[in-house]
């Protein structure tokens, strides 16, 4: 008997219990949609994640407080602060000592709520300096940005993103107040949308001279410190150099000792990156789990139908022994059974699962990415499933007695 | 495989015995009872006999209709089957033999109901592993045979109770097997289909082949030329025995064995037995010469279970 007779009895026998087939490759389906969505939804959660950290400007450096070095390694008390200063930012903005930095904005920040007469939305409220637009890479869409006389002069002053602009204003943002913490702000730009697809927090937030912040709008007990220094190499190949830079100023300015140990990290887009993505990654592992108990039970499934298929089928399977056909054959049929129940559930399933992904994402404003190898895993997964559903009915047909077989009522 | 060595030796008839039974008997075991339900039965049968073996009901008739299919083996005694040895075939060749040598009939039709008359004629070949094209031909001819040509196309639920036992009789044949076995091949039918499907068998056996037809009606066991009446196990009576107990003992000497010895259970020798022209065949007995070894004694077969 050939492959092709095999296939084709497979088929009729499938067909002609549709209901039943159909139930059966069910629990397939819903086991493989759910494996397709959650691994999808890992993905798009890493690729948003990755795509924000992206999206934070190109080649860039992110300097922190505190120090990198393990919880048992001495930090160095030696008098500098323990947090970044603006003359940390000052002294890497100079060419001589940072010639590979091509820019530097200090930023501090905290969530605040800005209120108009008319309304009041929550966001990031954020003080940095010019440079920030440059090094994030971003651009004014009304307006102006921040300028160096705005600093100097502590002006009350602000440039919102373009999300924030629109909850607060109807229309045109530029010229109007905004409060923050008790301080009067006039908007003098809003941001050009950052065109990310992955969400609304790149363009919701409000940024103001850092001086400006630290005076007036954020307060704080050390003026003179910022939170985060975002630095932006003169280019990808002069990162490491950047790095080595910024690493050695600040080390000598925070008279941090390379036994002591520095009290600022300096990390940059990919170590967040792998971070980030670990994260995820060990959620979609976890989530697949969940989805893979479901393609289990889909597969006990299969097997308790191939068991009732090979008891109801009896007598059919002795009158094919009877006339020839051989256990191997007989099991070859059942097992091509129930891995095309797996087959068909695994594309259904896949089916759903992209579908429901491309729903989802629409609806959730959350990506689903569906990549093939995870999708052409998924079908191959399904028709195992259903080889190994397959394989203990399969061998109990194979064994009948063509006799006890066709002497059954 | 040694299917092949099973092919009937074609245009020597009788030379090779199509069944022989050797003491063969068959015990099934429920709980604690013991049902022989073949006991120490020796059969003989020839190439191109007709014989009906009939019975009450518990006579054991249908497991020697199970034996003479492989579908069952014996408990013991040794049942060859053109001169091989059943008991000693692994079910990989028990499924070839029975794919290639013998055509099934039940009483209860056993047609596939999802599967088109031609496409239920065709599963012999099938297995056989004939390609799609010459399976449909000679499933079609084989329903043109039985007189089902215009029906080749309907499921089994569209046709009558004897039309459906004439497309079993398609699928018995359509092999050409050399054995036809049919278990009550009547037992479901009115009249007028009886006498299609015995009509039938009238017309294979004409042509040559052995037709072995298990019932327990008199009127078809009178087509028969031979009728082996069988009860508790045993046969009670065989009116084509003489075949059997004339000849063979003279002439081969070796293989032919079986049958001269252990006839003399079975009494009445000579009812003018149409079987007679298989006697004096002469020549050696089919497949390999064989060595020339001690009278075979009957060889204790254990059954797989």
């Amino acid at each position: 008997m050939t492959w092709r007779e095999t296939l084709r009895t497979g088929v009729e026998s499938l067909r002609s219990h549709r209901l039943r087939s159909g139930l059966t490759v069910l629990g397939i389906l819903i086991g493989i949609a759910a494996v397709i969505l959650t691994v999808g939804l890992g993905q798009g959660a890493s690729d948003t994640i990755s795509s924000r950290i992206n999206a934070l400007g190109t080649n860039l450096l992110v300097v922190t407080p505190g120090s990198s070095t393990g919880t048992g390694g001495v930090r160095g008390g030696t008098g500098s602060a323990s947090t970044l200063t603006m003359a940390d930012a000052a002294a890497l903005s100079s060419p001589v000592v940072a010639p590979d930095i091509a820019g530097v904005a200090p930023t501090i920040g905290r969530s605040l709520t800005l209120t108009t007469p008319s309304a009041n939305w929550t966001t990031t409220v954020t003080g940095t300096t010019p440079q920030w637009l440059s090094v994030r890479a971003r651009t004014i869409g009304t307006g102006r940005f921040l300028t160096a006389e705005d600093l100097a002069q502590d002006a009350a002053v602000t440039v919102l993103g373009s999300e924030t602009a629109a909850e607060l204003f109807r229309g045109d943002a530029v010229g109007q107040t905004v409060t923050v913490n008790g301080a009067q702000l006039t908007v003098v730009g809003v941001l050009a949308s950052s065109g990310s697809s992955s969400g609304t927090t790149q363009d919701d937030l409000a940024l103001l001279p850092i001086t400006t912040a630290q005076q007036r709008a954020l307060g704080g007990s050390s003026r003179n410190s910022v939170q985060t220094i975002y630095l932006q190499a003169t280019s990808s190949q002069g990162l490491s150099a950047a790095y080595q830079e910024a690493q050695n100023e600040l080390m000598v300015l925070h008279r941090a000792t390379t036994t002591t140990g520095p009290d600022f990290s300096i990390s940059s887009q990919e170590s967040l990156l792998s971070t980030a993505t670990s994260v995820t990654q060990t959620l979609t592992v976890l989530l697949a789990g969940i989805a893979a108990i479901s393609l289990l039970v889909g597969g006990i499934g299969v097997m308790n139908i191939m068991l009732v298929s090979v008891t109801e089928r009896v007598r059919e399977i002795g009158l094919r022994k009877a006339l020839g056909a051989t256990p191997r054959i007989i099991r070859r049929q059942f097992m091509v059974e129930a891995s095309m129940l797996g087959l068909i559930g695994g594309l259904a399933g896949v089916g759903l699962g992209l579908g429901l992904a491309a729903l989802l994402s629409r609806t959730l404003g959350q990506p689903i990415v569906a990549s093939p190898t995870a999708t052409a895993a998924a079908i191959v997964i399904a028709v195992l499933v259903g080889i190994v559903s397959g394989v203990y009915p399969a061998t109990r047909a194979a064994r009948l007695a063509p006799i006890d077989a066709l002497r059954s009522e | 495989m040694s299917t092949t060595d099973l092919a009937p030796a074609p245009g020597r008839p009788g030379t090779t015995p199509v069944i022989t039974l050797d003491r063969v008997t068959k015990v099934y075991r429920s709980g604690a009872l013991e049902v022989r339900a073949v006991d120490d039965v020796t059969l003989r049968l020839d190439d191109g006999e007709y014989v009906a073996i009939t019975g009450p009901s518990g006579s054991g008739k249908s497991t020697m209709m199970h034996i003479l299919g492989c579908l069952d083996v014996a408990t013991a005694g040794v049942f060859r089957l053109a001169g091989q040895p059943v008991g000693d075939m692994t079910e990989e060749e028990l499924a070839a033999v029975r794919n290639q040598r013998i055509g099934f009939v039940f009483q209860q039709f056993n047609l596939l109901p999802t599967l088109s008359a031609w496409r239920n004629v065709e599963l012999p070949l099938v297995y056989a592993g004939l390609p799609r094209a010459q399976r449909r031909e000679r499933a079609i001819s084989a329903l043109e045979r039985v007189g089902l040509g215009d029906r080749v196309d309907h499921r089994p639920g569209e046709l009558s109770g004897g039309q459906q036992q004439r497309v079993a009789v398609a699928r018995a044949l359509v092999g050409e097997p050399s054995l036809i076995l049919a278990d009550e091949p009547t037992g479901n039918l009115d009249t007028a289909s009886t006498v299609d499907v015995l009509d039938l068998f009238d017309e294979l056996h004409a042509a040559g082949r052995t037709v072995v037809v298990i019932t327990h009606e008199a009127d078809v066991a009178a087509r028969a030329g031979r009728v082996i009446r069988m009860r508790d196990g045993r046969i009670v009576d065989d009116t084509g025995a003489g075949g059997t107990g004339t000849g063979d003992t003279g002439t081969g000497g070796t293989g032919a064995v079986v049958a001269g010895a252990v006839d003399a259970g079975t009494p009445d020798p000579g009812v003018g037995p149409p079987a007679g022209r298989t006697a004096f065949g002469g020549g050696p007995i089919g497949g390999p010469p064989a060595p020339p070894s001690a009278p075979t004694l009957p060889t204790w077969v254990e059954g797989p279970r």
